[in-house]
């Protein structure tokens, strides 16, 4: 039986490159597909001469019709048998295995993050709700309308959202999926260790009646994401640190580095934080910490070496499990090399005083584990005793959160940018402060973990503001 | 074509070669016409080559040539005494940094650009046709070879520069904004002349022509057939440049060279080759071997990569087993070349590490 041969798809045509890299299972190194690469000529090529016709395949699909893609594409996804490449195809639980194969999340993880995608899809006219404050989605079919008795006018910015994407966890591709009925194409740069959701993602719309005109999957070298993201209108890069910076002064690109995500506690609560391990726990150990809205630290005005000590009794005890074991939590690591080096990095940061691996006693062994062929970290609480400390405010793709003592007066002031903050607290006044703190993105009051998405919310950057303008329009009919 | 098919022709090619050896050692190591490198290396070496170099075989005797000397020695070293007082072309190697690597040259460049113009097709290279040479000029061979080959096919030549030391220099302080910018400066001018002048020929390298590409529709603009070079190609890139920026309108030829070579040409490529090219020394006056890097006094089978080695051998140099910085696969010889091949030409060491190469 032949591999299956993930080709790139051009704005309407499958295109099988010569130059492949291999899709390889995490836990026995088997191949399991060859992936085309794009040369960077060629997606340059692509880009300057085939996103009008992308644009304007998309523009001559109405809105209703576009949102019935949606809901059925999100089917698709969810359900159907779809082309993988020319000759081969996927089910849904082939898709489940693949996916946990190469990526290292367990089959429950993976059908979590395929039911996010679901839901986004299959309720778009929710979701665009939120994005659009309630704007009537036919306005986009001729850019004007009214809303609130209003006269509004929206120019799209661009005519393809080109996205270079990670392949942590496949609950990103949420984030990108209301692009088609925003009528906005596709130019995706898939990780390396996971082409197949956004490549599965891709069928399904096209399964669903969109234009496969307006869909570009290009797997590729550094020059060719640098296109994707020079040459699109609008671009999302996911990334390190390192590598959003350098197009951090740059409008047109949305970034989705570290989140650096934390579960705040005020002053009033610190003393009943027993009644919030439950909600802590979930913020740092959910989607096997691979979310840059897990939390990666918890501020608290008191009682924190108390708190980190019950958290890593919770936390340290939860080992590897089979991929296809219901109650598996962790996540293998598709690189190996990646987990030794933050498992290095955080006994390094130890050496510095101040700082306790609370968990190394209830995980009873090394943090880093191999279990049936792969590579694992196990979840790890570090008691701080300073924010200063260089691993107070780190973030790691496992479950990983420091536990710090922060006078609440100071907290706002010392966090720094937080992508998702659960704010456990009843006092008003601190309230209003976290209300107003810029560093924020995404705030939640109350016992509401760190990663629980409202859909009708925008988060990580309002998509529909990204991709349109509003222009002042007046018309008068002489 | 069979290997039996093929024996005759080989075994011929093999006995002009040697035979071609025999009296480039002759030369060198002659006093009468010899350059004083030569002829001191030989005082020192224990043997006397023109008595003891008959066969490809016995050129193991000489140790790799170290390309230090051409930085080191002074160019007059490098000088048979037969050409004594006739002035001579310097030319430096590409995209290296720090005191270039110098070969002397008086009529090698012509001699082997003159041979390359024979394997080129009149239909897509035509006859009293202007070239465009857009690439590394300056010291570098190839600016004056590349108008001979104009002028021996009996047309001229407009040249466009780029300095590849410079681009080294930017992509090594990762500078990808400014090297971009210079590229986008070095393709300007060559759309300006390809607007305002009839050109039907090219020289490039794979970059440039995909960034040419970019800007203007090469076939569109009158280019009928572009000769290519530099740096190494893949399949995928020859694949691309010939069906994409090219849309299989003009003749694309891929060949691997160097200043220290000269030119080998590629054979022309078939559905079974999968766009990989092939490259033939244009022995005898240059060999090419796929060497094991462990062991290079022995060939790696056919089909199988291995170090690129060089031995140039004609009156103006004497260049015996230098180990290019490449790397590529022993091919079998062919019709047109009964002689071994290189093929898939990368830098050595690629899959191991990242090397700086792609620069024009």
């Amino acid at each position: 039986m032949s591999l299956p041969h993930i080709p790139v798809l051009r704005f309407g045509s499958a295109y099988e490159s010569l130059d492949t890299s291999e899709v390889k299972d995490c836990r026995t190194g088997a191949v399991l597909a060859k992936l085309s690469i794009a040369n960077a000529g060629l997606v340059r090529r692509d880009l300057q001469t085939r996103q009008r016709g992308a644009f304007e395949a998309l523009h001559r699909v109405p809105m209703a019709r576009l949102l019935e893609i949606c809901a059925k594409a999100g089917e698709h996804f969810m359900r159907s048998t779809l082309p993988l490449g020319a000759a081969h195809t996927q089910s849904a639980d082939e898709y489940v295995r693949m996916l946990s194969a190469t990526s290292g999340l367990p089959h429950a993880m993976c059908r979590r993050n395929m039911e996010k995608i679901n839901h986004v899809l299959t309720r778009m006219p929710e979701i665009l709700k939120g994005l659009t404050r309630g704007l009537d989605p036919s306005v986009l079919d001729g850019g004007m309308g009214e809303q609130s008795g209003v006269p509004v006018c929206y120019v799209p910015q661009s005519q393809a959202l080109g996205i270079v994407l990670p392949s942590n966890s496949p609950g990103v591709h949420s984030l990108w999926a209301p692009s088609i009925a925003l009528k906005t194409p596709l130019a995706l740069k898939p990780g390396r260790e996971e082409p197949w959701t956004p490549y599965r993602l891709l069928q399904a719309f096209i399964a669903a009646g969109c234009p496969a005109e307006a869909l570009g999957f290009y797997p590729c070298d550094h020059d060719g994401a640098e296109a994707i993201l020079r040459l699109c209108g609008r671009g999302m890069l996911f990334g390190d640190a390192k590598t959003t910076a350098r197009y951090a002064s740059n409008p047109g690109i949305q970034l989705h580095g570290p989140g650096f995500s934390k579960v705040l506690i005020g002053a009033d609560q610190a003393e009943r934080w027993r009644d919030h391990l439950d909600v802590i726990v979930e913020s740092i150990v959910a989607n096997g910490g691979r979310s840059c809205v897990n939390a990666s630290a918890v501020v608290t005005a008191k009682h924190g070496r108390a708190l980190a000590e019950a958290l890593a009794e919770r936390l340290g005890p939860i080992s590897p499990k089979t991929a296809d074991d219901p109650e598996a939590a962790l996540s293998a690591f598709a690189n190996r090399a990646f987990a030794e080096s933050i498992d290095e990095a955080i006994e390094e940061g130890l050496k510095t005083p101040g700082a306790e691996d609370l968990t190394a006693r209830y995980r009873q062994g090394p943090r880093r584990v191999v279990f049936e062929g792969a590579t694992y970290l196990r979840p790890t609480v570090i008691w701080c005793s300073s924010f200063e400390h260089p691993l107070a405010n780190r973030e790691y793709l496992f479950p990983y959160a420091s536990v710090v003592e922060v006078p609440q007066d100071r907290m706002l002031e010392l966090i720094g940018p937080s992508l998702a903050v659960t704010a456990l607290t009843k006092d008003e006044a601190f309230r209003r402060e976290l209300v107003l703190c810029a560093q924020i993105d995404r705030l939640n009051l109350g016992p509401v973990p760190t990663g629980h998405v409202r859909w009708d919310q925008p988060h990580e950057g309002n998509l529909f503001e990204f991709l349109y303008h509003r222009r002042a329009i007046q018309r008068v009919e002489a | 074509m069979s290997a039996a098919v093929l024996e005759r022709p080989v075994s011929e090619a093999q006995a002009r070669l040697e035979a071609h050896l025999r009296e480039t050692i002759e030369w060198h190591f002659s006093p009468e016409t010899g350059c004083p490198f030569w002829l001191d290396w030989a005082k020192q070496a224990g043997f006397d080559p023109r008595k003891e170099i008959g066969s490809l075989a016995d050129l193991k005797r000489f140790p790799h040539f170290d390309d230090n000397w051409l930085r080191d020695e002074p160019n007059e070293r490098w000088v048979p005494r037969a050409y004594a007082g006739r002035p001579y072309h310097v030319f430096e190697t590409g995209g290296t940094t720090g005191m270039p690597k110098q070969r002397l040259s008086w009529e090698d460049h012509r001699i082997d650009y003159s041979e390359f113009s024979k394997t080129l097709d009149d239909a897509y290279f035509p006859r009293g046709a202007t070239w465009l040479m857009l690439g590394p000029t300056g010291p570098r061979r190839l600016r004056l070879a590349i108008e001979h080959l104009a002028n021996v096919r009996g047309g001229s030549c407009f040249h466009v520069d780029l300095d590849p030391r410079w681009v080294v220099k930017l992509l090594g302080k990762q500078d990808v904004e400014t090297a971009n910018r210079y590229k986008d400066h070095v393709i300007d001018q060559a759309v300006t002349i390809l607007k305002n002048r009839t050109v039907n020929c090219l020289f490039t390298t794979p970059k440039l022509l995909e960034a040419l590409g970019e800007r203007i529709n090469v076939p569109g603009a009158g280019i009928k057939g572009v000769f290519c070079g530099g740096t190494s190609m893949t399949p995928q890139m020859v694949r691309f440049l010939s069906e994409e920026v090219l849309e299989n309108k003009a003749r694309f030829v891929p060949t691997y060279g160097n200043t220290l070579m000269g030119l080998a040409c590629s054979r022309p490529l078939e559905p079974a080759d999968k766009w990989s090219a092939t490259y033939y020394a244009p022995q005898p006056r240059a060999v090419l071997r796929v060497v094991e890097p462990k062991d290079t006094t022995r060939d790696v089978p056919y089909g199988q990569y291995g170090r690129v080695e060089l031995t140039t051998l004609t009156k103006e140099l004497f260049m015996p087993r230098f180990l290019e910085r490449d790397e590529a696969i022993r091919r079998e010889p062919c019709a047109l070349y009964p002689w071994d091949g290189v093929g898939d030409v990368r830098p050595f060491g690629a899959l191991e590490k990242k090397v700086v190469e792609g620069v024009y």
